[in-house]
């Protein structure tokens, strides 16, 4: 893939990012998962591990390292630009009318609609994912996604503190028990 | 200055975000709010408002937001590209050592617990989104109708593999023609 198509790519994903940074996880899939077969599930998952470890943007982070993996150091570049381009571009010119479009009652229709369906989707990507992250160590796999799912959900603890703490357990854990014996 | 200004500014807002999303906005409120008061609390909350009607993360709607306010298009340029820089440094050398260098043990063994982990992280974005989105109220639990109808809809059409921007379109396309039949149906 060309840098010039990445960038296109990446650009056109991230026009559709609407209600929060993981709504670019199911897009990058579709994309460069399932039409160009170039990376997989567990490289997807990696990527947004990844991603966490920085601040900023969660779309951005992706979209720069979904780059970096591709293209190398430019591609990472171009990833950066073309995901914040679109916000930029947008906001730019709904500025002048801002008042009127995030009060109007057809926008806020058709974003009901929209929330709706960006839900259906994220969460069949989620089922995808789960199943891609439960292939090795099935039962502490579980456990670990369980954990991170309830700490998430019923804690406000801040999401890169839940990385660092996965990434820990992971590192002792397997300090103690070799790959191939942990179930 | 100003742009200088705004640069810095917003580079301080994009270093210290750390976790996404809602965790750059008590950094926008010091920042841009209080100490350089290029926003006033109301119009913060303005923002926060766009924001969850168009795309992009927070911090760069505000970032475009307050640039173009203060210091016209370069400063919405400007601004928004300050939000990313930090995060860009510090990715390029993580993905340094991720991609280019040996990778050893410690790090395949981090990412063991990483992968499920993350995936239950979006599964938790997830249900948020689910809540937020589906049931207008907690207490009582009153369901939004139109959004319920999207999410089934698409959720079988996502099943068979239907693309992701079709059905985006019809997700706002089943929005306008709820609001369309409740309106005329005068609720």
């Amino acid at each position: 893939m060309s840098l010039w198509k990445f960038f296109l790519k990446i650009f056109a994903i991230s026009m559709m990012t609407f209600g929060g940074g993981y709504t670019i996880v199911p897009l990058i899939r579709e994309e460069f998962v399932h039409k160009e077969k170039l990376i997989d599930d567990e490289d997807m998952l990696n990527l947004v591990a990844l991603s966490q470890t920085a601040p900023g943007p969660i779309a951005v982070s992706t979209a720069l390292l979904t780059g970096y993996k591709l293209k190398g150091r430019r591609g990472a570049i171009i990833g950066i630009i073309a995901a914040t381009l679109p916000p930029l571009i947008i906001i730019s010119i709904l500025y002048f009318f801002y008042t009127w479009f995030a009060s109007n009652v057809w926008v806020r229709a058709a974003l009901r609609g929209m929330s709706g369906a960006i839900c259906a989707v994220m969460l069949i990507a989620v089922y995808d994912l789960a199943k891609a992250a439960l292939k090795k160590h099935k039962i502490f796999s579980a456990i670990i996604m369980v954990a991170a799912l309830l700490l998430a959900l019923f804690t406000s603890i801040n999401l890169a503190l839940i990385i660092f703490a996965l990434a820990l357990i992971g590192v002792i854990a397997f300090h103690f028990v070799p790959e191939e014996k942990m179930p | 200055m100003t742009i200088l200004r705004l640069f810095i500014a917003f580079l301080e807002v994009g270093a210290f975000a750390f976790g996404g999303g809602y965790a750059a906005l008590p950094l926008i409120e010091r920042v841009i709010v209080h100490r350089y008061e290029w926003l006033t609390m109301t119009e913060m909350t303005d923002v926060v408002a766009i924001s969850q009607v168009t795309l992009g993360p927070i911090a760069i709607n505000a970032a475009t937001f307050v640039g173009m306010r203060v210091a016209g298009l370069p400063g919405a340029v400007i601004a928004s590209f300050a939000t990313v820089i930090p995060q860009a440094v510090l990715l390029f050398i993580i993905g340094r050592f991720f991609f280019r260098e040996k990778r050893t043990a410690t790090i395949d063994h981090a990412f063991n617990a990483l992968r499920p982990g993350v995936a239950g992280l979006i599964g938790a974005a997830t249900v948020s989104i689910f809540i937020a989105s589906i049931f207008i109220s907690k207490s009582p639990l009153i369901v939004d109708p139109v959004a319920l109808i999207a999410f089934v809809v698409v959720f079988i059409l996502r099943a068979k593999r239907i693309n992701i921007l079709p059905l985006v379109f019809l997700g706002a396309g089943i929005g306008v023609l709820g609001h369309l039949v409740e309106y005329l149906a005068g609720t």
